[in-house]
């Protein structure tokens, strides 16, 4: 593309957002965050306390072939699937938003989906789809099919759950991005290519580097896929060695949150070198790209990526609940008592949501609005919680509470479990704030400030009715990662507190294999409900733009 | 704020109040309360727990995980913790605890219910169900007499991309530790490295062998016997066996799910009790029947199809070996390449 010309100028907006002039932050706003950041940084305080006590043994561990392999393949691994996800994310995005692909209001909610598919499904699913006798040997007879195993079998079930992470913010990107820059670059003669790489891609690249991250730290985080494709990562390594070799897997962990950290940092550094332009200007119609030819190849790639990453995962859990317990337990196997279960991880996720997206509201505004020396630290130490193992962040927070008087009383208690949640997926809200403040035009603020209008009136009536998209797809994502979760819940919950995750566990444990089966397909649909709830409904208003009814959200 | 946010957020808070209230540990019934770390699962224990309160009168408070994150937690918990029993799927498990002096010897009466090949040599756990490892077969692939005798014949040619491992798998490491254990190093690091130049299969799991061997993806696996019976009550035409090696070979070694009283336990008398509970005919019918397990306790007979214990003829092995050297054993593992098969 060397014809491209820069957009003319009256159409492009002011710097709205942080970086160019951010002011320096209030005492309130930094001491409310640190204290917060605080709270979340136990985790890793632990992993250091008992790593030095190991002294130089932990050395040898880093040393050792235990540290070097391990830990280039989750860097391989977490590299190449944001990339994939990135791509996949935005192109998906880019189809359902701005261009005529039939039935797109559906898919848009659809895509979301495989969010909601725990890893290990969709592993299994993968692997009985290619086992002998599976559907693949029978469609297409080949012989004998190749075993889903190692690095490409990690990459494609990781690409396809959780390209979401990328496909989210950049649909909720899309839809603020005002439809006049794209159709002046057309009008000007530009090809549709031309003005995917010239405006949407520059516009979108918040969005994209903020799922990305999100989709490298779960990849570092991630256990129950890489284990049954069994990928010799570091999570595989720090669970082998949990018990027997516990200087191993404390050392190992402490090396997995500094990977961690790392990404968290040099992806912040990177985002301080875009040059934040963005044009927010949603309630128009929405600018449409024709397909034409491209028509039919685009959707045949959706259907296989929604084939590959939902239909096929849930008609795996579909067999196994047909297939029945036999009559195990009297029947019992068939499992009809799920209000229990269901009550638990929705009230228990939701709650989560909540508490994390107001925790981490300050400590995004620092970090997106103001210059502060605290901010980096905060940001990498709130994001990097997420790609922690939950058992390593449920005995350090067994450490931190039984050692202190009074809080100690709160052990095993419901807050503790829904703290403990906070601690672990709080990335996902701060991420998602994060880009939703940045999108925020600091002329109303500005404007509201010069009437009068006090801070929390400001935040109130102006600003939160604006980020709300944004905060509501951060909570989404929360609730959704709080649902599936497992060791921490095991280990910390309330006795007798069963969830979908600790019901779907125990009932494989023990061979009934129709009651994990069903549950895992409940819990998909749970998850599936809340995500329309939370997240897509909000989407809708696309829609009514696209009807002709507007919604002032200007900020031209 | 819309006023349907506000209905939201009613019920929100509401469901939270109703999931704190019911969360909330339950007054501890006349006889007291006793807390279980499980690694067995509710849905195969639950009944034995239930039976225990209504004859006891003591209230049991069960929490459910992988043993051993259950023995990290007990661990972690240090005099602090809650448990008083520890249920323990791996002598991994039990052994890591016994190892940092957090079990308590068990009262000898209770000991003495299960023979002493069952139990620690210390008395400071208790065997209550067994599982015996075999070769489990697919019978329209494998005919009987093509079976072999010993675990060590699988590296002969014969048996050349024939066998499925889990290496990674806990049975097979404690296996593979009895096996160091009875049959010395050397022997055993040459088994591993026979079984990897002879193209044994890795899988994730014993229940993933048992999927790919009853499809006839793998002629046979090395597993845990109780997964064919698994299989066969989900359905009874699935083509698979088990194969017992005798002549007290280790590939059909007895691994044990064994019960422990925890150090720090403030009721070491219901705490027995309830080890005791485990061990009566009752409950030891229950732990064969659901899992298709071994009684371990003296006189109470297994399942049906099961060949009785004693014709097992499992090696002599003291089981409290297997919880220490499970480090060697990962090595050895690793150092085969079996993992990356």
């Amino acid at each position: 593309m060397t014809t491209a010309a820069p957009v003319p100028a009256p159409l492009m907006p002011a710097p709205l957002s942080s970086g160019l002039r951010a002011p320096r932050a209030p005492r309130s706003l930094v001491a409310t965050s640190a204290l917060i950041a605080a709270l979340f940084a136990g985790p890793l305080l632990y992993l250091a306390i008992r790593t030095v006590g190991f002294g130089s043994g932990a050395l040898d561990v880093l040393a050792s072939s235990d540290a070097a392999g391990p830990l280039l393949r989750t860097l391989l691994l977490a590299a190449s699937v944001s990339a994939s996800c990135a791509l996949l994310g935005t192109g998906l995005a880019w189809l359902v938003v701005r261009t005529d692909l039939p039935g797109r209001r559906a898919l848009r909610v659809l895509l979301v989906l495989p969010l909601v598919i725990p890893s290990f499904v969709g592993a299994l699913a993968l692997q009985a789809a290619f086992a002998t006798g599976g559907l693949v040997d029978r469609l297409l007879d080949v012989g004998a099919p190749p075993r889903i195993e190692g690095f490409w079998a990690a990459f494609g079930v990781l690409t396809l759950l959780s390209y979401p992470y990328v496909y989210l913010p950049v649909v909720a990107r899309l839809v603020a991005l005002p439809p006049e820059l794209e159709e002046s670059a057309r009008s000007l003669g530009r090809t549709p290519v031309q003005v995917f790489r010239s405006i949407v891609l520059p516009q979108t690249t918040g969005a994209i580097a903020a799922g990305s991250l999100l989709t490298s730290l779960y990849c570092v985080s991630e256990f129950g896929a890489v284990s049954l494709v069994r990928y010799d990562t570091l999570t595989l390594r720090i669970q082998a060695t949990r018990l027997f070799d516990r200087e191993t897997s404390i050392t190992l962990s402490l090396l997995l949150a500094v990977v961690a950290l790392a990404i968290v940092l040099s992806e912040r550094a990177l985002a301080r070198r875009r040059v934040p332009i963005e044009a927010v200007g949603a309630g128009r119609r929405a600018h449409q790209t024709a397909l034409g030819r491209w028509r039919l190849p685009a959707i045949a790639a959706v259907g296989a990526v929604l084939m590959l990453a939902l239909v096929a995962p849930v008609a795996v859990l579909a067999e196994w609940a047909a297939r029945g317990d036999g009559a195990r337990f009297g029947g019992a196997g068939a499992g009809t008592d799920f209000l229990g279960p269901v009550l638990n991880t929705v009230g228990v996720s939701t709650v989560t949501a909540l508490v994390a997206t107001v925790a981490v509201l300050p400590l995004a505004y620092l970090t997106v609005r103001h210059r502060s020396r605290v901010g980096g630290a905060v940001n990498a130490l709130v994001v990097g919680g997420f790609a922690l193992p939950g058992l390593v962040i449920a005995l350090a927070l067994v450490f931190w509470v039984l050692g202190t008087p009074v809080v100690s009383a709160l052990y095993q208690s419901f807050p503790l479990l829904v703290f403990a949640y906070v601690v672990h997926f709080g990335a996902q809200a701060m991420r998602a704030s994060q880009v939703a403040i940045s999108g925020l035009p600091r002329r109303v603020e500005d404007a509201a400030r010069s009437l009068g209008a006090s801070r929390w009136r400001r935040l109130r009536t102006i600003e939160l009715p604006l980020i709300a998209p944004g905060l509501a797809a951060g909570a989404g994502l929360v609730l959704l990662a709080t649902m599936k979760e497992l060791p921490a819940t095991l280990l910390l919950a309330p006795t007798g507190f069963e969830t979908l995750a600790t019901r779907i566990w125990s009932a494989s444990e023990s061979g009934l294999l129709a009651r994990a089966g069903l549950t895992a397909l409940v819990l998909v649909a749970c998850s599936a409900a809340l995500t329309w709830l939370v997240m897509v409904r909000r989407l809708r208003w696309v829609d009514s733009a696209e009807r002709g009814s507007s919604r002032a959200a200007s900020s031209r | 704020m819309n006023r349907r946010m506000h209905h939201l957020a009613l019920t929100l808070v509401l469901a939270a109040a109703t999931l704190v209230a019911a969360a909330s540990p339950a007054a501890a019934g006349a006889g007291g309360t006793l807390t279980v770390y499980s690694g067995r699962t509710p849905e195969l224990i639950q009944p034995l727990l239930d039976e225990f309160s209504a004859e006891s009168g003591i209230e049991i408070e069960a929490r459910f995980g992988d043993s051993a994150d259950l023995a990290l937690l007990i661990d972690e918990e240090g005099d602090q913790t809650p448990a008083d029993v520890f249920i323990s799927q791996s002598p991994g498990a039990t052994g890591y605890l016994d190892g940092q002096d957090r079990l308590r010897r068990i009262d000898q009466d209770v000991l003495d219910v299960v023979a002493p090949a069952y139990r620690a040599s210390d008395g400071r756990w208790v065997g209550v169900s067994g599982r015996v490892r075999v070769l489990v077969y697919n019978t329209d692939l494998v005919k009987p007499r093509d079976l072999p005798d010993s675990v060590f014949e699988l590296t002969k040619p014969k048996y050349e991309d024939q066998v499925a491992v889990a290496p990674t798998n806990g049975s097979f490491q404690d296996f593979v530790t009895a096996m160091r254990e009875l049959e010395g190093e050397g022997r055993t690091k040459k088994w591993l490295a026979g079984m990897e130049a002879n193209g044994a299969r890795a899988y994730a799991s014993n229940s993933a062998i048992v999927e790919a061997v009853a499809r006839g993806e793998v002629p046979m696996g090395l597993v845990n016997h109780y997964y064919a019976a698994l299989a066969k009550a989900a359905d009874p035409a699935t083509p698979v066996e088990n194969h017992v090696f005798e002549d007290q070979d280790v590939g059909s070694v007895i691994l044990v799910t064994a019960a422990a009283v925890v150090d720090q336990t403030d009721d070491r008398k219901a705490a027995e009790q309830f080890v005791r509970y485990l061990l009566s005919k009752s409950a030891q019918t229950h732990l064969a029947e659901d899992e298709f397990e071994y009684p371990l306790a003296r006189g109470v007979k297994p399942l049906g199809d099961l060949p009785p214990l004693s014709k097992v003829d499992a090696p002599k092995l003291d089981l409290s070996s297997l919880g220490g050297g499970l480090l060697r054993t990962r090595e050895l593992i690793a150092e085969s390449g079996l993992e990356q098969a």
